[in-house]
């Protein structure tokens, strides 16, 4: 059992930044997201309800963004560049942290800026372990910023 | 091995109809879709180049709506009514019938009539079977009937 | 996408040009999300093995869908699809997944077609369809109807 030491190519890539995505939030995608996760809040459902409400449309549970892959970001295309560039295989989610700033509903656009804000080398009971930890910051049509999440991405 | 004998509480719903469901069709959807099925069109995938399209929008591949149960229709609880009136508890898709009577795309918005169209008894290699037609008619947000589908379902 | 092809430049027992596909557990994991079809059937094993099929199966309409690909790409950006119907007489097994992107060896699916009959009065193209896997088996077969362009307009 040792830590894991990183590569040259691995520390290149810390503080790098993915291509800008754009994200539509859609009614039918916080409608299906909620199903998926059992959350029966009428205000992730219901239209008319949540036509009724202070908010005026369907809100999207928190949570429903901030998972890289559901924005249309290619995760899996990521994860084979760290592994490229010398990042063990065996892959584990290793937990988030979000901040939710202000609420996303169906018909917001967001813009989300993607960074690998570190990368550190650490022994666990996995054995020899990367660390990853990718800062995403979605920024909403009327520029407010609406969530930032961070990801942490464990390879052994 | 003999034909499945259809009783009578099961007789009685032949011509039924189902509810009325309303289905939006969005965007995301249709992507999602598209790259599910592994059509590379951009007609159903490319926001910009659909909109340059003779269509102006993104459209639906041909087959994106007509399973009853994407347009929110809980299929399973038909299933359901099916055995309660008899109906065995074995269930396979039998396959399906398209007419194609109008383009849908993003945007649209279809109401869906869902109707038990026929039940038999039959011998399969399964052994007895019931086969189920559920004939599904949708109509656009312009009164336009654009789909017509013949479902079919095998109880053994 | 290929070139526009015109109703004129089929005859009856024209080839629709064949697409090659490859099923996944993760293909069948995503168009159950896309879809909102969650049946069992498709991941689970003892599901799968109890209803006698041996092992979770493509979806049927996931096949149906390539046979709609197949024809929306023969007849390209003029053509229309007036119609489509397919028949499942047979399981298809996915293959797992080696890696996030690549399957382990195994079938290959071709989705082919047939002109079976032309129509001169609406140059309607009546085709017969099926999905044939490596070892030749036509587990879904069907028929679809397209329109196609005509040069003489």
């Amino acid at each position: 059992m040792a830590e894991f030491v990183l590569t040259e190519a691995l520390k290149k890539m810390i503080g790098k930044e993915e291509p800008l995505l754009i994200y539509k939030v859609e009614e039918g995608a916080i409608q299906r997201y909620a199903q998926a996760v059992g959350d029966s809040n009428p205000m992730h459902s219901d239209v008319e309800y949540a036509a009724q409400s202070p908010f005026g449309r369907l809100k999207s549970p928190p949570g429903f963004v901030g998972w890289p892959v559901t924005s249309g970001f290619d995760m899996f295309q990521f994860v084979e560049k760290l592994i490229a560039a010398g990042a063990p295989r065996g892959n584990l989610d290793g937990g988030m942290e979000y901040e939710f700033l202000s609420p996303i509903g169906a018909g917001d656009i967001l813009a989300a800026r993607i960074r690998i804000a570190s990368i550190v080398g650490k022994e666990t009971k996995l054995g020899p372990t990367m660390s990853t930890t990718v800062e995403i910051t979605y920024t909403n049509q009327r520029g407010a910023v609406a969530l930032k999440a961070r990801h942490t991405f464990l390879s052994f | 091995m003999a034909v499945f004998t259809v009783t009578d509480s099961l007789k009685q719903l032949i011509g039924q109809k189902e509810p009325p469901v309303v289905f939006k069709v969005e965007e995301g959807a249709i992507q999602r879709y598209a790259q599910a099925v592994g059509d590379k069109n951009p007609q159903h995938s490319d926001v910009e180049w659909a909109a340059n399209s003779k269509w102006g929008r993104v459209m639906a591949p041909p087959g994106f709506m007509g399973w009853p149960i994407s347009t929110g229709f809980n299929l399973f609880k038909l299933f359901e009514k099916l055995m309660k009136a008899g109906a065995p508890m074995g269930l396979l898709d039998g396959g399906v019938e398209y007419d194609f009577l109008a383009p849908i795309g993003a945007g649209d918005i279809l109401v869906g009539e869902i109707m038990v169209a026929s039940i038999e008894g039959r011998e399969t290699k399964m052994g007895p079977t019931m086969v189920t037609t559920l004939q599904s008619t949708y109509t656009n947000q312009r009164g336009a009937v654009v789909l017509v589908v013949r479902n079919t379902f095998l109880n053994f | 996408m290929a070139k526009q092809i015109f109703y004129e430049d089929v005859q009856v027992g024209s080839e629709v040009t064949t697409l090659e596909k490859i099923a996944t557990t993760r293909m069948l994991v995503q168009y159950a999300g896309a879809s909102g079809d969650f049946n069992p059937l498709h991941y689970e094993e003892d599901f799968a093995k109890n209803l006698g099929v041996g092992r979770p199966i493509v979806h049927g309409l996931l096949k149906r869908a390539w046979l709609v690909n197949l024809m929306t790409d023969w007849m390209g950006q003029e053509g229309t699809l007036k119609r489509l119907s397919c028949r499942y007489r047979g399981m298809d097994y996915p293959r797992k997944m080696k890696s996030f992107e690549d399957p382990v060896d195994g079938d290959t699916w071709y989705c082919k077609g047939k002109v079976t009959k032309k129509n001169d009065a609406d140059h309607t193209v009546e085709c017969e369809i099926w999905v044939e896997n490596s070892k030749g088996e036509k587990n879904t077969t069907g028929a679809a109807t397209v329109m196609l362009p005509s040069k003489a307009k």
